[in-house]
């Protein structure tokens, strides 16, 4: 194949110099020493990572976020190892529609869910509670759950759970000792995966939150929407940080190139 | 099938996907249905939501030019954004393809890490460099003598199409990278063979392979595009409204919940008629590459 010419070389520079830039800005201001939006010139301060503590609304907003991802992912998973078992194993009648209905959330519009959401949660006596808010993570992130558990559910050897049938192991057993180990890295990718995604959604949650259930990127927006200083970039940084090492762990396990390809499908 | 999973009989696969089949049914299902019948009720300033069936928000959405304005406004917006993402995003994945090995795998994860980073913050980068007299690069230039007022870039569509182009990008890289991996380089290398310059090669082998890719990921890019809430909303502020940050007002400021309901209803239809569409449009068109 011919190599790159300096052209495209040009291109390529331009292109991921403007990729970064947004996000390098943000945590480079987030180290100023000075009290307005400046690149820290004058040295490096943590000024503004301190002044995070003054804010308990982001410290509270940052546990909300911790909470919800961590337990919407595990219940999307409760629900999702199932589905995704069945769906890998056996041909039945509305397989694929099934399958279909699952991966919905990716199609639908998060606006239109958190307003679908608010509607139904209200009208249920529970607007604005951290009950209403799993329930609704554990549908937006139920997609990435089911694909990566069902991508190894389908690719998994299953001789093995043979073996253990002809020794005498059945039903729990087998499933705790054979298969759930087998698809294990599957599972702890759709866990961080789903993690990610809650942690990240804004759209969706704003609609949902009430103060004391904020979640840190709900506290963000309302926060920049009166004004942008200093603090919300280290708060940034501090979420892209936290990303970043989730991104880390999901490289560990499973490969991140695997799990981005599953998620530029999710449009389609 | 055969093995294990068989002796359980044909009920299994119903009883393993019968928990989740209850939940989305319960917690998807349901609450969408409320929102299409929520658009139908009727809604006054003291009296509420009003449980009756009538057309009056549809009504209000098709005559008043304010609506029509404003769903123009989101769609053409989301039209830029992917046309952007495709001339920028086509090449790039070109270029990425054919780096070798190492350089590859590294620079994919540069441009599509940002995918997992909060849009929030990557919007906010945005409104640091351009914002106002204090962005950075508006700083910059006005201090270096190069233009004397900020860019307008704030509460404008071109900074919407920006940031949204940016945010989305990784998806268009994606699936353009996707469709040069089914690309066999032999037939490039053929094509020099027979005598083709660099131009005719990407216009006559290389275009016509990747333009599925590319019209996937434009389907994608448009999608998400026209339903944005946070670039909008932080770019665009409340003086520049698009679908997703109107319903947001309606329901969060202005409390009119059936009048919201019937704007997120309409962005919904039109984005499944409109992704529907092309999906079989392309699929017809594209037959032969998809097999």
């Amino acid at each position: 194949m011919r190599r790159n010419g300096p052209l495209a070389l040009i291109f390529h520079t331009l292109f991921v110099i403007i990729m970064l830039a947004p996000i390098l800005v943000v945590c480079l201001v987030a180290f100023t020493p000075e009290g307005y939006l400046s690149l820290p010139t004058n040295g490096f301060s943590l000024r503004w990572f301190r002044a995070i503590a003054n804010y308990p609304e982001f410290i509270h907003a940052f546990w909300v976020s911790l909470g919800l991802g961590a337990l919407s992912s595990l219940v999307a998973l409760l629900f999702a190892v199932p589905a995704a078992l069945a769906i890998a194993r056996y041909r039945f009648r509305g397989r694929d529609a099934l399958a279909a209905l699952f991966l919905s959330p990716l199609m639908i519009p998060h606006v239109v869910l958190g307003i679908a959401f608010l509607r139904f949660f209200t009208s249920a006596g529970l607007g604005g509670s951290f009950a209403a808010l799993i329930i609704a993570h554990v549908i937006i992130v139920f997609p990435f759950a089911l694909r990566l558990t069902l991508a190894a559910a389908t690719g998994m050897d299953r001789t093995v759970e043979m073996a253990a049938v002809s020794l005498g192991a059945g039903g729990w057993t087998l499933f705790r000792r054979v298969t759930l180990p087998l698809i294990l890295p599957g599972v702890i990718s759709g866990w961080a995966l789903a993690f990610i995604q809650s942690f990240d959604d804004l759209t969706m949650t704003v609609f949902l939150a009430a103060p004391g259930t904020e979640t840190l990127p709900v506290r963000m927006f309302l926060y920049i929407q009166d004004n942008i200083d200093p603090l919300v970039t280290s708060v940034s940084a501090c979420v892209i940080a936290i990303t970043m090492s989730a991104l880390i762990l999901l490289d560990r396990f499973y490969g991140l190139d695997r799990v981005l390809a599953g998620k530029g499908d999710t449009g389609r | 099938m055969s093995g294990v999973a068989e002796e359980r009989g044909a009920r299994a696969p119903w009883a393993l996907t019968a928990p989740a089949l209850m939940l989305f049914v319960g917690v998807l299902l349901i609450p969408l249905a409320m929102t299409v019948m929520l658009s139908f009720h009727d809604w006054g300033q003291y009296k509420g939501i009003e449980p009756v069936f009538i057309l009056k928000n549809w009504y209000e959405i098709a005559a008043d030019p304010y609506y029509a304005e404003m769903f123009w406004r989101t769609f053409r917006i989301a039209i830029l954004t992917t046309l952007l993402t495709a001339l920028l995003g086509a090449p790039e994945a070109y270029i990425l393809n054919r780096m070798s090995g190492r350089w590859k795998s590294f620079f994919l994860l540069v441009i599509l890490g940002p995918l997992l980073i909060s849009v929030v913050a990557r919007t906010l980068g945005w409104a640091l460099l351009f914002g106002g007299n204090n962005g950075l690069v508006n700083k910059l230039l006005m201090s270096l003598g190069v233009m004397r007022s900020p860019i307008p870039f704030m509460f404008t569509e071109t900074g919407m199409v920006v940031a949204l182009a940016h945010v989305m990008m990784p998806f268009m890289v994606l699936s353009v990278w996707a469709a040069l991996q089914r690309l066999d380089p032999q037939i490039e290398n053929a094509a020099m063979s027979l005598g083709a310059g660099p131009v005719t090669i990407i216009r006559r082998i290389i275009m016509p392979q990747i333009m599925p890719g590319v019209l996937s990921g434009a389907i994608i890019v448009f999608s998400l595009s026209a339903s944005a809430f946070a670039t909008p909303a932080i770019i665009g502020g409340r003086r520049l409204k698009v679908a997703a940050t109107l319903a947001y007002d309606e329901f969060l400021n202005t409390l009119n919940w059936p009048l919201g309901a019937a704007v997120a209803t309409l962005l919904l239809f039109a984005l499944v008629l409109i992704v529907v569409g092309s999906n079989a449009l392309i699929e017809r068109r594209y037959a032969e590459v998809f097999r």
